[in-house]
């Protein structure tokens, strides 16, 4: 039984919108009550539209954002506000943005650094040999040492992005959308290069990304958010073989692959994105919603390879191993 | 045979040394971009010419700017017809010669102006940054904080306190540095809030960077263009005050050669002896301009998008 | 007669360190009716040709072309006052930001109606009703309601629709949409090109869209024009050019993608190595060549536009080989 590394129980995160001085301010929900395992050596998939709540997820688990409540755990120990430099060294980030996540102002080489010099790791001859043994483990040419942001292209930056993430040996990764801001070709090299730094480091992903087609290549286990919930989680194989949640459903249906004999598929799905008051979040876009959706919230429903909230849904019987 | 390979630190020389070689140094390109930037150029060579008249006025004054001489006042300059060598550009009511009262007085205001900026620069930029990083009852505060300031005629203020305190070099100093911080309050706090909110501040909070160092290293850079900008117009901003305040009899007090004072005391011949008041005008006009010709050239070629 | 032609069109840009070859020489034409997809990644010069064609070009750049036409009108030669009673009037843009394609200060109606009016002589009630007739055809809801909102009120999938609705107003002849659902949600992106398929048959609408999408493209475009480094490197009938790719870069940009079911996990992606080239200075020969597993020495010269198939074109001199070795 695989070690779990970072887990959360019963996360909630709750924003107040000031709606100036005279008025009450507004609350919004960006994470509703979410409980999630990940075990040590996989690739967690969080897959989320805009609005989902899978970057407010993202910064809980980095420590840069308190959860309003629930707990957050690493390596099985609760975490609070004191323990980030701790944390640090266990869970790192590799954001979206390429062009926003370094630093224009500093050298690649003091970029990649940084953590090293944080932590007090090594004195300056030897970090700066492992920045050296980063650039060839990312694949990046040694002349960009002194280079800076402006002058790398958008795949080279995501390159340094990962060095930095990587030299502190994080057991875990916590991958925003790292490749979607690139184009295709560049795309496939990133995702490669996380792949073979997998093996290579023993690291385990908690990936997040709203294309499913990456998702389907790279997860061990996925999770669908909705408006702040999980609305299903399963492994990979299970997920893309019998999708249950008709929000899973909706977004599988909606990727495109370049077969030029389909046409554009018609998921049925509304435009409403606004969660209904009671009853299930999803109930005002879904095309199958009864009576019971809209005032009861959804169980969850077990089955064989996880579960989903849905009153669609039978439960199935898991296997007794 | 070959040599066997190099291990540890020999190995990292060997590497970082062909790193070196490899990459093409990165200040030739500023001072490329710079000396092809007009305004730049043209604003520096007035600045450093400013400059080094202010350092070197020992050496540059034909005579000593206190020393009075009744009998030779008033003196025009050389190109009116009854100027002459000696006095160059002329003497002002008291026979004291005005070249060297001019280049002396380039020193007050170059002084000035730089001691006013470094306080409220740091004054301000400290509330600023701190108001945009922060965030909440923070910035509801140092908002407060601000707004007051903005409030306040700087002028009406700066001559109250001068009243108060006794004109003085000092004094101006320090009333002008209390008071001129709001422009960088205002622009460091909304350049912080932008630059708070990207990826790599994110980052560096995720890697365990403690709130100095963020603020230090990541935030400041950062914001260093706009602070440049600001810190030109501040200062040019602060020569013109004291220079007013002069002017009023509450910034320098006689006989310290401030462009202001000498613009002061020869009010009276504005008709029958304009350069009295004219050369320290001109001579305003010179530094304010260099002095932001600068500091927009300094702002254009240290963006990073212009970094190839 | 086809409705756009475009033949040998070139865009220069004049930098400090040289000429910049955005576009060079590329043809393609649309026919009435039916949606060309140009198809490339960043520095492909997709964005600059459609630019181009609507004269909307940065200052320094320079657009020269043998042949630009547009229904019988020379674009190439057209003043800027003709220009602008094209644009949005017979010719409309789609752009890819819906966040800042709409102007924030002014609200839906507004924009919309002034799309109409600046074209033709209608009123505010006709121009405001018309309005609403398309907000409702491109399925936003409460339209009546709409006109009066701002941007900010509505959401990226809204806004884009909004912008759809806006090219519509005065029943263009040609639509050139700019990565239109890129910066959108999935299920969004879905929702917008099943709405532009329909439009498309309801209005025989002639539709120019440019993606760097595969995906999209396969599903939504009648032909296909692929682009790298300024040039068209493969053209055709989508059916002909997804199914049986000619050129080395469209097979590599097939192969980057993950497809579920195709595309075992966990494996190596096909990556193509290397960066595009440097697009400033003089050029000869493939320009894909430096990053292509099959180059030989005859790809440094002259690569011309070759049939590859009933309606497929493809600039490469080893198409032939590939063929066969495939």
């Amino acid at each position: 039984m695989s070690e779990t590394l970072l887990e959360l129980r019963n996360v909630t995160r709750v924003f107040k919108l000031s709606q100036g001085v005279f008025r009450r301010a507004e609350t919004l929900t960006a994470v509703a009550n979410v409980s999630l395992q990940v075990k040590r050596g996989e690739v967690f998939a969080l897959v989320g539209e805009s609005g989902s709540g899978k970057t407010t997820l993202a910064k809980m688990l980095l420590g840069l954002l308190p959860p309003t409540s629930g707990e957050i755990l690493v390596g099985g120990k609760p975490i609070g506000a004191k323990d980030r430099v701790a944390v640090s060294g266990r869970v790192q980030p590799i954001f979206q943005d390429p062009y926003s996540s370094l630093n224009p102002r500093k050298s690649i080489a003091q970029l990649i650094i940084l953590p090293l010099v944080v932590h007090g790791v090594g004195d300056r001859a030897s970090r700066r040999a492992k920045v050296v043994e980063m650039l060839d483990l990312v694949g990046l040419s040694r002349r960009y040492y002194d280079a800076y942001p402006g002058q790398l292209s958008g795949g080279q930056r995501q390159r340094v992005a990962i060095a930095r993430a990587l030299i502190l040996r994080p057991e875990v990764v916590i991958c925003d959308e790292p490749t979607s801001a690139l184009d295709v070709s560049v795309q496939a090299q990133i995702l490669n290069l996380l792949l073979e730094l997998k093996r290579e480091l023993g690291l385990t992903y908690f990936f997040i990304s709203h294309n499913l087609a990456v998702v389907e290549h790279l997860a061990d286990r996925v999770a669908v958010m909705y408006l702040g919930r999980f609305v299903e989680q399963r492994s990979r194989a299970g997920l893309f073989a019998a999708p249950r949640h008709p929000y899973t459903r909706a977004l599988l249906d909606s990727v495109l692959t370049p077969d030029p004999d389909l046409g554009v598929p018609d998921t049925r799905i509304g435009t409403l994105t606004i969660a209904s008051e009671s009853g299930c979040p999803f109930q005002p876009r879904c095309p199958s919603a009864i009576d019971i959706c809209r005032t009861a919230p959804p169980a969850i429903r077990t089955l064989r390879s996880g579960w989903t909230t849905c009153h669609l849904v039978e439960e199935e019987a898991v296997p007794v191993p | 045979m070959t040599a066997p390979a190099p291990t540890g630190i020999d190995a990292a020389t060997d590497a970082l040394r062909q790193v070196m070689l490899a990459t093409p140094r990165r200040g030739s390109a500023l001072l490329r971009r710079s000396l092809g930037h007009s305004g730049l150029v043209a604003g520096g060579v007035m600045l450093v010419a400013i400059v080094a008249v202010a350092l070197a006025a020992p050496l540059i004054a034909p005579h000593d700017p206190y020393n009075q001489d009744l009998a030779r006042r008033l003196i025009p300059p050389i190109w009116h017809a009854k100027g002459n060598w000696e006095h160059v550009l002329g003497t002002d009511k008291l026979g004291r010669d005005y070249l060297s009262r001019l280049v002396f007085g380039a020193r007050i205001s170059l002084l000035i102006g730089t001691l006013t900026v470094l306080i409220s620069g740091t004054i301000g930029t400290a509330i600023g940054v701190c108001a945009g990083y922060f965030g909440g009852r923070v910035d509801a505060v140092l908002s407060y904080v601000v707004t007051t300031r903005l409030a306040l005629p700087v002028v009406l203020v700066a001559l109250a306190s001068a009243a108060l305190v006794g004109g003085s070099l000092q004094g101006v100093i320090v009333v002008l540095g209390l008071l001129l911080w709001d422009r960088f309050a205002v622009v460091t706090r909304s350049a912080t809030q932008q630059i708070a909110r990207t990826d790599y501040v994110a980052a560096a909070r995720a890697i365990g960077c403690s709130t100095l160092r963020i603020l230090l290293s990541e935030i400041l850079p950062n914001i260093l263009n706009a602070l440049i900008v600001v810190a030109t117009l501040e200062m040019a901003h602060a020569i013109l005050l004291e220079a007013a305040l002069s002017f009023l009899g509450l910034g320098v007090q006689p006989p310290l050669p401030s462009w202001g004072l000498m613009i002061s005391e020869g009010k009276q011949y504005m008709f029958f002896s304009p350069w009295v008041i004219g050369i320290p005008a001109a001579a305003l006009v010179c530094l304010v301009l260099a002095i932001n010709l600068v500091g927009d050239g300094l702002r254009d070629v240290t963006a990073p998008e212009n970094r190839d | 007669m086809a409705l756009l032609e475009v033949e040998n069109l070139t865009v220069d840009i004049g930098l400090s360190a040289g000429v910049l070859h955005a576009v060079s020489g590329v043809s393609f034409s649309v026919e009435r009716g039916e949606t060309l997809a140009i198809v490339g990644e960043s520095g492909s010069g997709k964005s600059m040709t459609s630019l181009a064609v609507m004269n909307l070009l940065p200052k320094r750049a320079e657009r020269h072309a043998d042949r630009l036409v547009f229904d019988g009108v020379d674009l190439a030669v057209a003043p800027e006052a003709r220009m602008r009673a094209l644009r949005g009037n017979r010719m409309a843009m789609i752009f890819q930001e819906p966040m800042t394609s709409l102007n924030p200060s002014y609200t839906i109606g507004n924009q919309l109606t002034e799309a109409l009016r600046c074209h033709r002589s209608v009123g505010i009630a006709a121009a405001r009703e018309r309005a609403v007739q398309l907000l409702e055809k491109v399925g936003i809801p409460a339209a009546l309601r709409r006109l009066n909102q701002y941007p900010h009120q509505l959401s990226g999938g809204l806004r884009q629709r909004v912008m759809i609705a806006m090219a519509l107003m005065c029943g263009p002849d040609l639509i050139i949409a700019d990565e239109p659902t890129t910066a959108l949600d999935v299920t969004i992106q879905a929702q917008i090109l099943h709405l532009l398929a329909d439009l498309k048959t309801e209005f025989g609408m002639t539709m120019i869209l440019i993606s760097h999408d595969l995906g999209v493209v396969a599903r939504v475009a009648d032909r296909v024009a692929v682009m790298y480094a300024g040039q068209v490197v493969e053209s055709g009938a989508a059916r002909s050019l997804f199914r049986t790719p000619r050129h080395p870069y469209t097979r590599g940009l097939l192969n980057c993608i993950p497809v579920p079911g195709r595309t075992a996990p966990g494996t190596p992606l096909g990556a193509i190595p290397g960066q595009l080239p440097n697009l400033i200075g003089p050029r000869h020969g493939c320009a894909f060549r430096e990053r292509c597993a099959f180059a030989a020495p005859e790809c440094a010269g002259e690569i011309p536009f070759v049939a590859a198939g009933p309606d497929h074109h493809v600039r490469c001199v080893r198409a032939g080989a590939l063929e066969a070795a495939a």
